[in-house]
């Protein structure tokens, strides 16, 4: 029954127990658990890819009228290991020139930094990787290292595409970076937590329900930040062969893919902890496997968005994507942010600290947010529109000024 | 032999020979990755002593920020940036001597000072060091005013930037 109710924390206490039984140091047993535990998820994330690429392929087909894998397995659910086998036997090709060391490394930093993330998304109350209190802050800093791990494949290919699609990556994952930390800091503040796991426990209503925009520009920025349509401007075929990862072959070009398939479910799993309410559900508190159900099933509704996202837009230029950011993004998270935090404090000094209240008043300042943003954004294209309607000059040849 | 101190003792190393390497690495852009495993293994030197916080604020600021705009930089200049000549002058032993007094009086200190060698308490129970960070900077009686001097000078410095950027019609 214990098993059932929480099959991992039983399986991680039975596990303590028996090597304080062998006379092992105690210090030295939670070492190894907790090794092993960071072996698991670890393991865990990236088996959980070969599902999720399957599933992306399906929905990607059937979007496009087609029946996608089919052949291996029942609804070609196996697909992806003949996929991995092959991948396996490839060859791998160091162009001449590159730098060997970075450019070996460069694969395995941007995965390890995809599956760095997992050390704190809780799965249930008490099956969470490390309760660190600076959660929110330690996804900010993971995200740095894939950064790093994008650049130096950029630069050691000693490929000019290569280099200029880590240019690319910098300026888009820099700059998509700032409205996604800003909107991290709203659940933060109506949490008044940072740690992941007690933000989860602070969600009686969701943070998605208390602040609607938040949860929109976190899901839309992470978008950029995990680079995939609409914002694959790191890798535009048609402009970049393949940006910074040309130069790669067989299982070095998978890592690469992994890590773009797991930072995708990663980024969803992360959404429906921070607004989605997490493992919380009914019976959940007393039935940690049930938030796990729970937690799995928020996530892939929200995983399931980001594919259709992915299917479904046109890719964006340069210069469209970054005035989405800076001129978009960016100042609609500014105000929230401020907004959030007055009400917040409001609440606070007039001791109205009732939950219901505190949603009414949130979810009303984010609905009066959204509204002057469509209200200013109208006005523009209003003006967008007058402009490109009035006559053009008409450039006129020189010869014929002349004649008059 | 503690597991806590055996990680101490592989992640120092680790920082000591990458700082080393930063300096006499070749290669300019080796150097900054050198940096960056240096300034990691501070990270996880602060995360030892229970200041996540800080090991965060290190990844996120010196990893994520300075070092990738220094590797930024320096990607936009030529691509093999190495000296052709010897990376020493003759002033290097100076320089070593320096270097050794500097550390036999920066040890020397910190040998007199009272805590030295002491182990690493640990937290009392229900502390939350977080807060009481976040407290001492917004009190008015520990750090409120060189933190908003230090806000005021980063408003500064941003409008200063956005204001060489600009293009002047």
């Amino acid at each position: 029954m214990e098993f059932l109710r929480d099959p991992i924390s039983f399986i991680g206490n039975w596990l303590e127990g028996l090597l304080l039984g062998w006379k092992m140091a105690p210090s030295a047993a939670t070492a190894l658990i907790q090794l092993l535990g960071a072996f698991i998820v670890g393991t865990f994330s990236l088996a959980l890819v070969i599902f999720t690429i399957w599933v992306e392929r399906k929905l990607y087909a059937r979007i496009q009228d087609r029946l996608g894998p089919n052949r291996v397995g029942p609804w070609g659910i196996f697909q992806t290991f003949p996929d991995m086998i092959k991948i396996f036997t490839k060859e791998y090709i160091t162009p001449d020139g590159a730098d060997k060391v970075v450019y070996n490394l460069a694969p395995i930093l941007t995965v390890s930094a995809v599956i760095l993330l997992w050390a704190v998304i809780p799965f249930a109350r008490t099956v969470v990787g490390s309760d660190v209190n600076v959660g929110v802050l330690y996804i900010v800093a993971v995200g740095a290292i894939g950064t790093l791990g994008i650049i130096m494949a950029g630069w050691s290919s000693n490929n000019k595409y290569a280099l200029f699609g880590a240019f690319r990556t910098i300026s888009q994952m820099v700059s998509y970076e700032v409205p996604m930390v800003l909107a991290l800091l709203v659940p933060v503040l109506l949490g008044r937590t940072m740690g992941i796991n007690s933000l989860v426990e602070a969600q009686t209503v969701w943070f998605a329900v208390l602040s609607p925009l938040a949860a929109l520009l976190f899901f839309f920025s992470a978008q950029a930040e995990i680079g995939r349509a609409p914002f694959d401007l790191l890798e535009a075929e048609s402009e970049l062969v393949a940006g910074y990862q040309t130069e790669y072959s067989g299982l070095k070009f998978g890592m690469f893919y992994v890590g773009e398939f797991l930072h995708a479910f990663t980024v969803s799993a992360l959404t429906a902890s921070l607004f989605l309410g997490g493992w919380r559900g009914p019976g959940a508190e007393q039935w940690p496997i049930l938030g796990m159900a729970y937690f799995f099933v928020k996530t892939f509704i929200v995983y399931f968005f980001v594919i259709v996202l992915r299917i479904t837009m046109p890719r964006l230029r340069i210069d469209q994507m970054l005035n989405f950011n800076w001129k978009f993004l960016t100042p609609v998270a500014l105000v929230l942010l401020i907004a959030t935090a007055l009400v917040e404090k409001g609440l606070q000094l007039v001791g109205q600290d009732s939950m219901v209240l505190r949603t009414v008043v949130h979810l009303g300042m984010n609905l009066l947010i959204v509204w002057g943003t469509v209200e200013i954004l109208r006005r523009s294209a209003r003006k967008e529109r007058q402009r490109v309607s009035e006559p053009r000059p008409v450039a006129i040849a020189p010869q014929t000024q002349a004649s008059d | 032999m503690d597991p806590l101190q055996i990680i101490f003792f592989i992640f120092a190393v680790i920082t000591l020979v990458a700082a080393f390497l930063v300096v006499t690495a070749k290669s300019l852009v080796h150097s900054a990755l050198w940096l960056i495993l240096a300034l990691f293994g501070v990270a996880v030197l602060y995360v030892l002593l229970d200041a996540g916080f800080f090991a965060a604020a290190q990844v996120l600021i010196y990893i994520g920020a300075i070092a990738i705009l220094f590797i930024f930089a320096v990607m936009l200049t030529r691509k093999d940036l190495r000296d052709a000549g010897s990376q020493q002058n003759g002033t290097w032993p100076l320089a070593a001597v320096l270097a050794v007094v500097l550390f036999a009086g920066l040890f020397f200190i910190l040998s007199s000072w009272s805590s030295f060698g002491m182990p690493k308490p640990d937290m009392p129970a229900g502390a939350n060091a977080l807060s009481d960070l976040g407290l001492a900077l917004v009190s008015a009686n520990a750090y409120l005013l060189p933190f908003e001097l230090a806000s005021v000078l980063l408003v500064a410095a941003m409008i200063g930037a956005i204001y060489v950027s600009l293009i002047k019609k």
